[in-house]
C-alpha cells in the first residue's frame, strides 16, 4: 500500500470529508514524525511501535572500487522499534 | 521516558491534525488512530506499507534458529516468524542528519 493508496482507502471510509483534506491529514501524520525526529525527538505511538534517532559513530571504511580506506563520519538515523502489539499481530 | 517532552504521541499528532485540517479535536483524534489502525491492518496482511518521504515498512519472514538463552546458556530453537522492519526514505535520513 503506497500512501495514495492509504489516502484512498481513507476516503472511501469518510465520503464526507473532501478527498483533498484527507491527503492533507495523512500528510500531516507523517510530516509531523519527520519534523520530531528531525529535531532529535521521539515518537511513541501505542500500539504501533516507538521511531528514534539513533547515532552511529565514525568508523574505518573502504571504497569498494579502489580498496583505499577512507574515514566514515559519524551520522544519525531514523530507527523504528515495532510496538508489542503489532509484532504479535504481523506474526499471527 | 514517557514523561520526556521531546516525545511526541498520538495525542499531538491529533492536535497537529485539528489545526491543519480543521476537524474537531474529537474528530482529529479518531482519525490519526484510524489511519494508524489502517497501515497495522495491511501489516498484519503481510503487506508493505510504502510512505514516500517517510519509508517503507514491510514484513519478514525468518527462518528457525538454534539460540541460546544468554543467562542460563540453554539452547533453544527460535521458531520461524514474521518480523516488521523499517527502512527510512533517504529524505527522512537528511532530515535527521541535518536538522531541518
Amino acid at each position: 500500500m503506497t500512501k495514495s493508496e492509504l489516502v484512498g482507502r481513507m476516503s472511501a471510509k469518510y465520503p464526507d470529508l473532501h478527498a483533498q483534506d484527507m491527503e492533507r491529514l495523512v500528510n500531516t501524520i507523517f510530516d509531523e514524525i519527520t519534523d520530531a525526529l528531525a529535531e532529535g525527538g521521539r515518537v511513541e505511538l501505542r500500539g504501533l511501535g516507538s521511531f528514534s534517532v539513533r547515532e552511529r559513530a565514525a568508523r574505518q571504511g573502504r571504497n569498494p572500487r579502489t580498496g583505499d580506506t577512507v574515514l566514515v563520519p559519524s551520522k544519525k538515523v531514523p530507527f523504528f522499534k515495532c510496538g508489542k502489539e503489532l509484532r504479535q499481530r504481523v506474526n499471527k | 521516558m514517557t514523561n520526556d517532552p521531546k516525545t511526541l504521541t498520538r495525542m499531538d499528532l491529533a492536535e497537529a491534525v485539528y489545526h491543519d485540517v480543521g476537524l474537531s479535536r474529537k474528530a482529529s483524534g479518531e482519525m490519526v488512530d484510524v489511519v494508524l489502525e489502517e497501515v497495522m491492518k495491511v501489516l498484519e496482511r503481510g503487506e508493505s506499507v510504502k510512505i514516500s518521504g517517510f519509508g517503507n515498512f514491510s514484513v519478514r519472514s525468518k527462518r528457525a534458529r538454534v539460540g541460546r538463552n544468554p543467562k542460563t546458556g540453554v539452547e533453544v530453537t527460535i521458531t520461524p516468524r514474521k518480523v516488521l522492519v523499517f527502512k527510512s526514505s533517504p529524505i527522512l535520513k537528511e532530515r535527521v542528519n541535518d536538522g531541518k
